[in-house]
C-alpha cells in the first residue's frame, strides 16, 4: 500500500502532497521536509530506494523516488509493493501528466499554486486561475493512477480516457456558478465547534483550486 | 447541509464539490455522516458510472471505520454485479481492499468471494489487476477461502507470460505485457506453498522458467522503462521461487540471475539483487550458489557509493556467512567498518560480534576479533558485546591465558578505549596469574599497566578496576602493600562517588582483616556464568533479528530500550562478592548466586539457537545456553533456578527416595504480560525411555504476568541410565513464539541412598569390584580451587556417604552408596585423590555394573 505520495522541487517547496494514512497537518509538513532531506542529500545515480524516515515509519516503509529536472516524486510504500513497480508507476504518473498537459517541462509550473491562496477567485488573474486549473487536474490524475493507496490504473490511455470524459461532462455542465458560491457559503455556515481547526486557510487552499473552473 | 445538498445534486461538477466537502469533513460530525452516508449509498445504487466512481472514491479515502460500517455490506455487491462497468468494479475492489484494511471485521466474508475469484479470468485487465490486488490481502487472511485462485492466478500468468508483447494493447508497457498485474499475480502465489496439482504446478514451473528466460534475451527497448518493467517481473518471480523453496534448478537459477545483477551498472538493480539474495541465502538449496558471490559482495562493500546499497551488502554478507568463510567475512566487515557510515557502525558491530562468536572454532580468534572491534570502534560496542566475551573467556579455559595475554598486549597501547579497560580490567583480575610468570607481565606491572588508565575512566570502569585490585590482592600476595596503599588514597577513600567509595572502603577491610583463606575464597575465580550468558546472547538475539528480515528499525529501537533497562554490569557480583560471608560462600561455590543474587534477565536465549538452526526445523528448541553448566550444578543439588531469561524464569525444587523421585517445577512469568498457549513438554529420547518413568499433568496454557505456575512431575528410575530427559517449553509472548529448551537435571546420582562403613569392609568391599569392567578412573585439572570442604559438601551432595578416616591418605576422599533402580540396586564405592601440586585429580569409581561407573564418574569428574 502506497502511504503518501509527495511531490516537492529541488528547493523542498511541497508541490503535491498526498496522504494515504491519516497523520495530524503538523506531522505531514515534518514528513515532507524530512522526506526531502534524505532524498536531497543523494546523488543522481544511486538508487532509487531509501528506508524511510522515521516519523513515516522507519524502515517498514520504503521511498521510492525518481528525480525529474526540478521536481521530486516520492512515493512511500510498504512491504507489499514492488520497488521497480512502484518506479514505473512514478513513470507512468509523469507521462499521463504530460500527455494531459502538453509540455512536461511546465511541470513545477503546474504544481506552482502556491501564489493562488486567495479563496475567493481573483477574477483579474487568469494566470492564476490557470495554474489552479491545472493544479486541480494533476489531483484529478493522481486519483485515476493511486484510489486510497492503492494502485488504481496503470494504463495510460484509461487514465487519459477517464480524465477526459470528466472534462467533457463539467463542459457540459457549464455555466454553473451556483455551485462554488453554495460551497462558499456552506462553509461558513457550517458552525461546528470542532471544524475552525480543519478548515484553516491554509488547508482549503489545496481544495480551493477546484472551484476556479466555474466561475 | 449544503454539502450533503450539493452531494445529492445530479450534476457531476456539484456532485464532486460536494465530496470534495465530505473528505475535509466528515470525520467531524456524527449527525451528517448519517445523511452523508445516504447520499454515497443512492450514488452507489445509481447504476451512474460517474457518480458510483466519485462515492467509492469518497470512502476510499476517508476509509474510516465508519464508512466501513456503512459500506462493508454494499462494495461486494457492486463488485460482483454482472452490469457493473469495468472502471466501477476496478474502484469497488480497491475501495472493499481499503475498508478490509482499515477494519477486517467489518467486512463480511461470504458467497461473493468465489466470485471475486473469477474475476481473476476477467476481460479487463485493470479489474484482474484491482481484483488481485484485493484477493492478495484477502488469502493472507483467509487462505482456505481463496485457495481456488492460485490456479486461476497461474493461468492467468502464463498467458500473460507467453502473449507477444503486443496482445495486451494498452497494457503493454514499453513492450513488457501487463507487468504490473504479472507482479501482483506474482505476489497473490506467494501467500500459496506450491500448488499441488501437478498440472498446475507444471505450468507455474514453466512460466517461472520463460520470465527468466526472457531476462536473457536482448531488451527490446533502451529505454530503462523497459527493463524496469521486466526486472520488476523477474524479481517477483525471484520472491517467489525463493518462497516456495522447491524447486532447486529455478533456485540456482534464480541465485545467478541476481549474482548477474550484482555486477549490473544499474544500482537499483544492484540494491535489489543484494536483499532478493539475503532471502535466498536462507535456502538449503542455494545457500551454497549465493556464496560464490561472495568476492563481489564484498567488493559492493568496498566500493559501492550508495549508503543503503552498502547496507544491504552487510545484510547479505551476513546471510551468507558459515562456518567455512566466517573468518574471511568477519575481517571484511571488520576493515569495512573503519571507514563505515556512521549510521550503521554499531549495527554492523553487533553482526560481527554474533558471526564471530557463532562460528568460533577457535576461540582465540574470536578474542582476537572482539579486542578489534573494541579498538576499532569502541564507541559503538554495546555493554552487551563486552559483557559476551568475558563471559565466554570464564566459561572457557582453554582460551583463558590467551586473553589475559591478548588483554595485557592491548591495553600497552597508549590511548585505548574505555571498553577495552573494562574487559582488560576483568580479564586480568580474573586470569592475570596465568600470565603473571612472564617476568614483562608480572604482577606488579598488570596494576601498574591497570591503574595508568584508572583516573581516565568514567566512573563505572573504575568501580570495576577497584574490585579487579581486590582480586589482584588475592591472586598475588607481594602487590598487596601497593594496591593498599591506592585504596587507602584520599581519592578513593573520600571519593565523592558512594559506589567507588564503597568499594573502596570495603575492599580495603577486607584485604587487611580476612585471612588468606577467606580471601580466597571470597574473591575466588568467577564460576561461569549461565544465567548471565543467557541474558546477553538474548540482547545479541534482538540485534541478530534484524538481519534475517529487513526489519533493522523495530530492533533498534528496542535495543536501546534494553541497554538502558539492561542488566546490572557483571562487576555487581563482584561486589555482591566483596560481603564477606563465608557461609554463603560454602553453598554458593560450585554454582553462580541463585536466582535471588539477581542474575539479570535473559530472553529466549533458546530462540537465538532457534533461529541459528532454524534451518532443521525441529520442533523443539535446541538446549538453551549454559544450560549444560547449570546442569552440572545440580548434579549435587536439587534445589535451584534451572534456566531463565528475560521472559521466564525456570526453578526446581525435587526430592529422590530409593527409585522414586518428584520434582517440582515452578514456572514464573518474568513479564507483565500473558503468556499464551504456554506448554511444558517432557521428552525422553528413545534411548531413555525404557529407563526412566516420568508422569506429569499439564499445566495451564495462561500464565499471567508476574505469575508463577508449578508442574509436578513423578519420576521412576527403572534401571541405570545416561542421558537426561529435556523440558521443552513453547508458549506465545506478545504475538512472538518463545521455545525454550533445557536438560533436566535428573540424573543417576540422584537415586543413591548413602552407605556408611568402616575402613575395613571398605576395602574389602573395593577388591571386589576389582573387575576391570568395574572400575572406571578419570584424571583431570581441577576446575575450581582445591578446597576440602567445598569437596566433601559435593560429595555429599552427589549422594554417597562420606567415608572419614578409611583412606590411609588423610587427604584423599572415599564414598559408597547404592543406586536404587527399580529392576536392580546397584552398590558404588569412590575414592578422590588430589593433587594440590599439580591442581589435577584423580577420581575411581568401582560399581558392579561397567555403564554406572562411566556414568557416575563422568558425572562427578565435571563437579572439580
Amino acid at each position: 500500500m502506497i502511504q503518501a505520495i509527495l511531490v516537492f522541487n529541488n528547493h523542498g517547496k511541497p508541490r503535491l502532497v498526498r496522504f494515504y494514512q491519516r497523520f495530524p497537518e503538523e506531522i505531514q509538513q515534518q514528513i515532507v521536509r524530512e522526506t526531502f532531506h534524505l532524498v536531497l542529500k543523494r546523488d543522481d545515480n544511486i538508487c532509487n530506494f531509501l528506508e524511510g524516515g522515521s516519523l513515516i515509519g522507519g524502515s517498514d516503509y520504503k521511498l521510492i523516488y525518481r528525480h525529474y529536472a526540478t521536481l521530486y516524486f516520492v512515493f512511500c510504500v510498504d512491504s507489499s509493493e514492488s520497488e521497480l513497480g512502484i518506479l514505473d508507476l512514478i513513470q507512468v504518473f509523469v507521462e499521463t501528466l504530460d500527455k494531459c498537459f502538453e509540455n512536461v517541462c511546465e511541470l513545477d509550473l503546474i504544481f506552482h499554486m502556491d501564489k493562488c491562496n486567495c479563496w475567493v477567485i481573483d477574477e483579474a488573474s487568469r494566470r492564476k486561475k490557470r495554474e489552479a486549473q491545472r493544479h486541480q487536474q494533476v489531483h484529478y490524475i493522481l486519483q485515476e493512477v493511486v484510489m486510497g493507496g492503492m494502485v488504481l490504473e496503470t494504463n495510460m490511455n484509461e487514465i487519459v480516457a477517464q480524465i477526459e470524459a470528466q472534462n467533457r461532462l463539467e463542459k457540459s455542465e457549464g455555466g454553473l456558478s451556483a455551485a462554488p458560491a453554495r460551497a462558499v457559503s456552506a462553509v461558513k455556515n457550517i458552525n461546528l465547534p470542532e471544524i475552525p481547526r480543519n478548515i484553516n486557510i491554509g488547508d482549503l487552499n489545496i481544495k480551493v483550486p477546484n472551484l476556479s473552473q466555474f466561475v | 447541509m449544503e454539502a450533503v445538498n450539493l452531494l445529492s445534486s445530479n450534476r457531476y461538477t456539484e456532485k464532486q464539490i460536494g465530496y470534495l466537502f465530505i473528505s475535509v469533513l466528515v470525520n467531524s460530525n456524527s449527525e451528517l455522516i448519517r445523511l452523508i452516508n445516504n447520499a454515497i449509498k443512492n450514488d452507489l445504487a445509481s447504476r451512474n458510472p460517474t457518480f458510483m466512481g466519485l462515492a467509492l472514491h469518497c470512502i476510499a479515502s476517508v476509509g474510516s471505520r465508519e464508512m466501513a460500517e456503512a459500506f462493508a455490506g454494499e462494495i461486494p455487491k457492486v463488485l460482483v454485479a454482472g452490469d457493473t462497468m469495468d472502471s466501477v468494479k476496478q474502484s469497488a475492489a480497491l475501495c472493499l481492499l481499503r475498508l478490509y484494511r482499515t477494519s477486517s471485521d467489518l467486512v463480511p466474508m461470504g458467497d461473493w468471494t468465489s466470485r471475486v475469484v473469477h474475476l481473476l479470468n476477467d476481460q479487463h485487465l485493470g479489474v484482474v489487476t484491482a481484483a488481485t490486488s484485493l484477493i492478495t490481502t484477502l488469502a493472507q487472511k483467509n487462505p482456505e477461502e481463496f485457495k481456488t485462485s492460485v490456479s486461476l492466478a497461474v493461468s492467468r500468468l502464463s498467458r500473460i507470460v507467453t502473449s507477444a508483447s503486443t496482445d495486451l494493447q494498452d497494457y503493454t508497457y514499453y513492450f513488457v505485457p501487463a507487468p504490473w498485474l504479472s507482479v501482483k499475480l506474482l505476489r497473490l502465489l506467494q501467500c500459496y506453498p506450491p500448488p499441488e496439482d501437478p498440472a498446475v504446478r507444471g505450468r507455474l514451473t514453466e512460466c517461472l522458467e520463460t520470465i527468466l528466460n526472457k531476462a536473457q534475451e536482448p531488451p527490446k527497448s533502451k529505454k530503462v522503462q523497459h527493463s524496469n518493467a521486466k526486472n520488476a517481473v523477474l524479481f517477483e518471480a525471484i520472491s517467489l521461487i525463493i518462497h516456495h523453496d522447491s524447486e532447486p534448478n529455478l533456485l540456482v537459477r534464480a541465485c545467478n540471475q541476481l549474482g548477474q545483477f550484482l555486477q549490473h551498472r544499474e544500482t537499483n538493480l544492484r540494491y535489489l539483487a543484494l536483499e532478493s539474495m539475503c532471502t535466498l541465502a536462507s535456502s538449503e538449496f542455494s545457500h551454497e550458489a549465493v556464496k560464490t558471490h561472495i568476492e563481489t559482495v564484498i567488493n559492493a562493500l568496498k566500493t559501492e557509493r550508495d549508503v543503503s546499497v552498502r547496507q544491504r551488502a552487510v545484510d547479505l554478507l551476513y546471510a551468507m556467512c558459515d562456518r567455512s568463510n566466517a573468518p574471511q567475512i568477519v575481517a571484511e566487515m571488520l576493515s569495512y567498518l573503519e571507514t563505515a557510515d556512521y549510521s550503521i557502525r554499531e549495527e554492523i558491530v553487533l553482526k560481527v560480534a554474533i558471526l564471530a562468536e557463532k562460528y568460533a572454532v577457535d576461540y582465540t580468534w574470536y578474542v582476537d576479533t572482539i579486542l578489534n572491534l573494541i579498538r576499532i570502534a569502541g564507541d559503538y560496542v554495546s555493554e552487551e558485546v563486552w559483557y559476551r566475551v568475558i563471559q565466554i573467556v570464564i566459561n572457557r579455559d582453554d582460551v583463558q591465558g590467551y586473553a589475559a595475554k591478548t588483554v595485557f598486549e592491548a591495553l600497552q597501547a597508549p590511548a585505548c578505549h574505555e571498553n577495552l579497560v573494562k574487559v582488560g580490567g576483568y580479564i586480568l583480575g580474573e586470569f592475570g596469574n596465568l600470565i603473571a610468570g612472564d617476568p614483562r607481565s608480572s604482577p606488579l606491572i598488570q596494576f601498574n599497566l591497570l591503574h595508568s588508565k584508572f583516573h581516565l575512566c568514567s566512573v563505572p570502569t573504575r568501580a570495576l578496576l577497584l574490585s579487579t585490585y581486590i582480586k589482584f590482592v588475592n591472586l598475588f600476595p607481594e602487590v598487596k602493600p601497593t594496591i593498599q596503599d591506592v585504596l587507602r588514597s584520599d581519592s578513593q577513600l573520600r571519593n565523592a562517588d558512594v559506589e567507588l567509595q564503597q568499594r573502596a572502603v570495603e575492599y580495603l577491610r577486607l584485604s587487611t582483616v580476612a585471612s588468606t583463606d577467606i580471601l580466597a575464597t571470597v574473591l575466588e575465580e568467577m564460576p561461569p556464568f549461565p544465567e548471565r550468558e543467557s541474558s546477553i546472547l538474548a540482547k545479541l538475539k534482538k540485534k541478530k533479528g534484524p538481519s534475517t528480515v529487513t526489519d533493522l528499525e523495530d530492533t533498534k529501537r528496542e535495543r536501546s530500550v534494553d541497554v538502558n533497562g539492561g542488566p546490572e554490569p557483571a562487576p555487581a557480583s563482584t561486589s555482591a562478592m566483596s560481603t564477606p560471608s563465608p557461609s554463603a560462600d560454602l553453598l554458593g561455590l560450585g554454582a553462580a548466586p541463585p536466582a535471588p543474587a539477581g542474575p539479570p534477565p535473559s530472553s529466549g536465549s533458546g530462540g537465538l539457537l532457534v533461529d541459528v538452526f532454524s534451518d532443521s526445523a525441529s520442533a523443539v528448541a535446541p538446549l538453551a545456553p549454559g544450560s549444560e553448566d547449570n546442569f552440572a550444578r545440580f548434579v549435587c543439588k536439587n534445589n535451584g533456578v534451572l534456566f531463565e531469561n528475560q521472559l521466564l524464569q525456570i526453578g526446581l525444587k525435587s526430592e529422590f527416595r530409593q527409585n522414586l523421585g518428584r520434582m517440582f517445577i515452578f514456572y514464573g512469568n518474568k513479564t507483565s504480560t500473558q503468556f499464551l498457549n504456554f506448554t511444558p513438554t517432557l521428552i525422553c529420547s528413545d534411548d531413555l525411555q525404557p529407563h526412566l518413568n516420568l508422569q506429569t499433568k499439564p499445566v495451564d496454557p495462561t500464565v499471567e504476568g508476574g505469575a508463577q505456575v508449578q508442574q509436578v512431575v513423578n519420576i521412576e528410575c527403572v534401571s541405570d541410565f545416561t542421558e537426561a530427559p529435556v523440558l521443552s517449553i513453547q508458549f506465545r509472548y506478545g504475538g512472538t513464539f518463545q521455545n525454550v529448551s533445557v536438560q533436566l537435571p535428573i540424573t543417576l546420582n540422584k537415586f543413591f541412598q548413602p552407605t556408611e562403613m568402616a575402613s575395613q569392609d571398605f576395602f574389602q568391599r573395593w577388591k571386589q569390584l576389582s573387575n576391570p569392567q568395574q572400575e572406571v578412573q578419570n584424571i583431570f585439572k581441577a576446575k575450581h580451587p582445591m578446597d576440602t570442604e567445598v569437596t566433601k559438601a559435593k560429595i555429599i551432595g552427589f549422594g554417597s556417604a562420606l567415608l572419614e578416616e578409611v583412606d590411609p591418605n588423610p587427604a584423599n576422599f572415599v564414598g559408597a552408596g547404592i543406586i536404587h533402580t527399580k529392576t536392580t540396586q546397584i552398590g558404588c564405592l569412590l575414592r578422590l585423590e588430589p593433587n594440590l601440586q599439580a591442581q589435577m585429580y584423580r577420581l575411581t569409581l568401582r560399581t558392579s555394573k561397567e555403564a554406572v561407573s562411566q556414568r557416575l564418574c563422568e558425572l562427578l569428574s565435571a563437579q572439580f
